[in-house]
């Protein structure tokens, strides 16, 4: 080889190098795009299996086991339909739900709005402390102590923090979700028969199926409780803080592909949480005949003697930070939204003499809900069914106002639902209206009966 | 003093006192004048709209109006683009004060009258906007209380309202803009750092619209106070032209940055659009690693021999075209090219005016090749108070600055 050869070798070698280090650079600043973009989705979703969610959970997977399983998939697509509609129009307009609510109906019509968004978060709020009073004493410390901790905390983390680090923190939280899965995993529950549920009940007709199929309970306790499910699982105010969140991330129309991957990741997680939960419940309480648990911590404390004290503190860490996790989002949503629609300022970064009101909001809605679980003998229990029924109450309105204003050909030019998109988006939204209806029915019926 | 919503709705009479309509919306035609309400529209249930001129309202009261003409002298409406429509464009839309140098939203308008002369007519002239609680109050009452009772109440509240001269529109149509005759002369005239804060509250059509409309080197000193993400998309969605117009105007440094978070498509087109000398040191600069050295430094600097005299260099420098901010340090060279150190102009404006720029150097020298990691920059300014340090090639020949507002941006994006 002479000396003229390895030259141009080595330079070859040098160009190829070249390529890849670009390759290498592209493909980082793909990860990085999507990075960027990602959070939103996952947080929004994840935030909804909270105090009350995880209760209906368990409560589902301790009554009627592996049988309501099929019901995650709807659940799912539900979730997604309903989320990525927010999403898509934070993009496209830059603007917030309660902005588009405002310059499109009016100033009344978005006070009366924002007023019930007030009351019923305010009920969700207690609802979250009251997760935290319930998981603490399930580690033998008071409410007194846990909740005060709790809201000083929570409010630490908005008023100190920049909008970045709040973010990093929540996508923590995200993955405290985790201790479900290692929860689920020490009940060492049957995993074939459990991923077998997730096909609808129509399995039961296929031959070789049968038998390993639980047959669906016709009563009315069963339909309660898959409406309860996706009730929980879709919130009126988490329409409102993704696109707030889509928007103050500057996703563009350009970036939305990665935005609706990460609306998709985040629906297919939470789904998955609720996997583990149920299962984790169905193979112990279930199995067992235990089927009457109170609240969250209940269920949490009835897993010790059957699947070990891991299994239930890992459970019982998993309600902390999901009450956690959804009492510092709730307030801030709520913060931003209604200072967003009457026109006062908002925003973590700005300081606290620029946005008063905002601050005012969040501190005020930390402040009642955790004094409200202090008042001794409050009934924890009731507040976080009240708090549901609250939700149900609201989110008709709030799902009319979103497929309204996504449909707008003015606001969203060609990115408004096409024909079949609308059928899913509207049966979607009939169907969750229709099981809330019938839930929030069943609970005032209940409650007062 | 009469507000927008107490006219929206309000029943219209002629001179006999029979009912012809209801007022739905008032129009402002700004090519003719720009502040007065030039046309009331008429609704009338299943019956085509009408339009009123301004001429034709004998009186107006909260809830009424009432005509100096008969109804058949009336026009049929048809839309007008060239219309401001106060309803729609106006009520419960974002503008932006420049007074106050922010973005709010419009509860209500204040609408002074003016009577004709001959006192045959009332016209209504948009004085200011209400964007406080007076207007949210009376907005939230109408209709359910007397206007007297909602008039007695909003005096209890605190007024906040902007004078109609410092309202800034939004239009993202540039067309309509023309016909509205909106001009952004008022935020050309702000500080380009609050400028950008406004910026970042609107949604991406009007941030593209305000752009569009400001000149080239007020786009571009905007343009390097938004964040990243936003100048990215900005320049997205420009024609690579003006895009290119806007980063030419932009320091080198700035240039790359911007150009290295666009899409490889977009930055190609931009590229190819720059003057062929301002295209080259981008890509120069393109080459290297965002958090280095390279990275940060920018390649317009000002260099001198290290013979000549202070005298020689200031004749020099008023010839040039040189950024006032990279003129903080001026760098010295040998023959041969190399870096020999570095004069700030605040030594040299003390110096007699015969002294060698050799003898104002400022000592150590110090100076970084363009791998050099960003956190050690830091450190470097830091240690040695720098306001500018040199970046300087294989050869030992300075090929960029680093000046210390790179470093503050740095240290306050990566908090």
């Amino acid at each position: 080889m002479t000396r003229f050869h390895i030259r141009e070798r080595l330079a070859a070698w040098s160009e190829r190098g070249d390529a890849l280090r670009h390759a290498l650079r592209r493909v980082r600043r793909r990860l990085a795009l999507f990075l960027a973009v990602l959070g939103p989705g996952l947080i929004t979703s994840n935030v909804n299996n909270d105090a009350g969610g995880i209760f209906t959970y368990s409560l589902a997977g301790a009554q009627y086991g592996a049988a309501v399983l099929w019901a995650l998939v709807p659940m799912g697509i539900a979730l997604y339909v309903s989320e990525e509609m927010c999403a898509r129009m934070g993009a496209v307009t830059g603007k917030g739900l309660s902005d588009l609510i405002r310059e499109e109906f009016g100033f009344r019509v978005t006070f009366f709005l924002l007023l019930a968004v007030l009351l019923v978060n305010f009920g969700n709020v207690l609802a979250e402390f009251a997760g935290v009073a319930s998981a603490m004493e399930l580690f033998g410390v008071s409410k007194y102590v846990s909740v005060p901790v709790a809201a000083v905390l929570v409010w630490l983390l908005v008023v100190q923090g920049s909008a970045r680090r709040v973010e990093r923190i929540f996508m923590a939280g995200c993955l405290m979700y985790l201790a479900y899965v290692f929860s689920a995993l020490l009940a060492k529950p049957d995993w074939l028969r459990a991923a077998i549920h997730i096909i609808p009940p129509v399995t039961r007709w296929v031959p070789h199926m049968r038998e390993m199929v639980t047959p669906v309970p016709l009563e009315s306790g069963y339909f309660l409780i898959l409406a309860g499910l996706i009730g929980s699982t879709i919130a009126p105010w988490q329409h409102f803080y993704l696109q707030a969140a889509v928007v103050e991330k500057r996703v563009g129309p350009r970036q939305y592909n990665e935005t609706r991957n990460d609306v998709m990741a985040g629906s297919i997680t939470a789904l998955t949480i609720v996997f583990f939960i149920i299962v984790c419940t169905a193979t112990t309480l279930h199995a067992t005949g235990q089927r009457h648990i109170r609240d969250a911590a209940d269920a949490a404390a009835a897993l010790k003697p059957l699947a070990g004290g891991w299994a239930s503190a890992l459970f019982g860490l998993g309600l902390l930070n999901a009450s956690l996790f959804a009492a510092s989002i709730l307030p801030l949503s709520t913060a931003y939204v209604i200072c967003e629609g009457l026109g006062f300022e908002s925003g973590v970064d700005r300081k606290m003499r620029e946005a008063p009101i905002f601050y005012g909001l969040y501190t005020a809605l930390i402040v009642a809900g955790a004094a409200g679980i202090l008042v001794p003998g409050a009934p924890l229990v009731r507040i976080s069914v009240l708090s549901q029924v609250a939700n149900g109450l609201l989110l008709p309105f709030i799902l009319t106002f979103v497929l309204l204003l996504v449909n707008r050909r003015d606001l969203m030019g060609e990115r408004t639902n096409s024909r079949t998109y609308n059928v899913v988006a509207w049966g979607t939204s009939l169907a969750i209206v229709a099981v809330t209806v019938l839930l929030v029915y069943t609970s005032l019926f209940a409650a007062h009966g | 003093m009469l507000h927008a919503t107490e006219i929206m709705g309000a029943k219209t009479y002629d001179p006999h006192g029979n009912f012809v309509g209801w007022v739905r919306e008032l129009f402002i035609e700004p090519a003719e004048q720009p502040n007065r309400v030039a046309w009331y529209l008429l609704e009338r249930g299943r019956y085509r709209p009408w339009l009123v001129r301004y001429n034709q309202v004998a009186a107006i009261a909260p809830g009424t109006l009432k005509l100096n003409v008969d109804e058949r002298q009336l026009a049929p409406y048809a839309a007008n683009e060239g219309w401001l429509a106060v309803g729609k464009d106006l009520l419960d839309q974002q503008i932006i004060d420049t007074s106050g140098r922010k973005v709010v939203r419009v509860n209500d308008l204040d609408l002074a009258e003016y009577a004709m002369v001959d006192g045959s007519a009332v016209e209504l002239r948009l004085t200011q906007v209400d964007v406080g609680l007076r207007g949210a109050a009376r907005r939230l009452l109408q209709g359910l209380a007397s206007p007297g009772a909602i008039r007695t109440i909003q005096q209890k509240l605190p007024a906040r309202t902007i004078l109609w001269e410092f309202v800034n529109l939004i239009e993202p149509d540039p067309m309509r803009r023309v016909r509205l005759r909106i001009t952004h002369q008022k935020l050309a005239r702000m500080h380009p750092a609050d400028l950008a804060d406004i910026m970042e509250e609107l949604s991406p059509a009007e941030r593209q619209a305000i752009i569009a409309t400001l000149d080239d080197l007020t786009a571009a000193e905007v343009m390097a106070e938004l964040d990243e993400r936003l100048q990215a998309q900005i320049v997205e969605k420009l024609d690579p032209e003006k895009a290119a117009d806007i980063i030419e105007e932009m320091a080198p440094d700035e240039a790359a940055d911007l150009l290295a978070d666009l899409s490889p498509e977009t930055s190609q087109e931009v590229l190819e659009e720059l003057p062929s000398d301002e295209a080259e040191e981008v890509r120069e600069l393109l080459q290297f690693d965002e958090n280095s050295a390279g990275g940060m430094m920018n390649t317009e600097f000002v260099y001198v021999g290290e013979d000549a005299s202070r005298e020689e260099v200031l004749r020099w420098i008023r010839v040039q075209d040189v950024r006032a901010e990279q003129l903080d340090t001026i760098f010295l060279i040998r023959q041969d090219a190399t870096l020999s150190g570095s004069v700030s102009v605040a030594r040299l404006l003390l110096a007699e005016p015969g002294q060698r720029m050799a003898e104002l150097k400022s000592e150590p020298m110090v100076s970084v090749p363009p791998e050099t990691d960003d956190a050690e920059v830091l450190e470097l300014f830091d240690k040695y108070n720098l306001r500018t340090l040199a970046v300087v090639g294989p050869e030992g020949r300075p090929i960029g600055a680093i000046t210390v507002d790179d470093v503050v941006s740095r240290l306050h994006k990566g908090r």
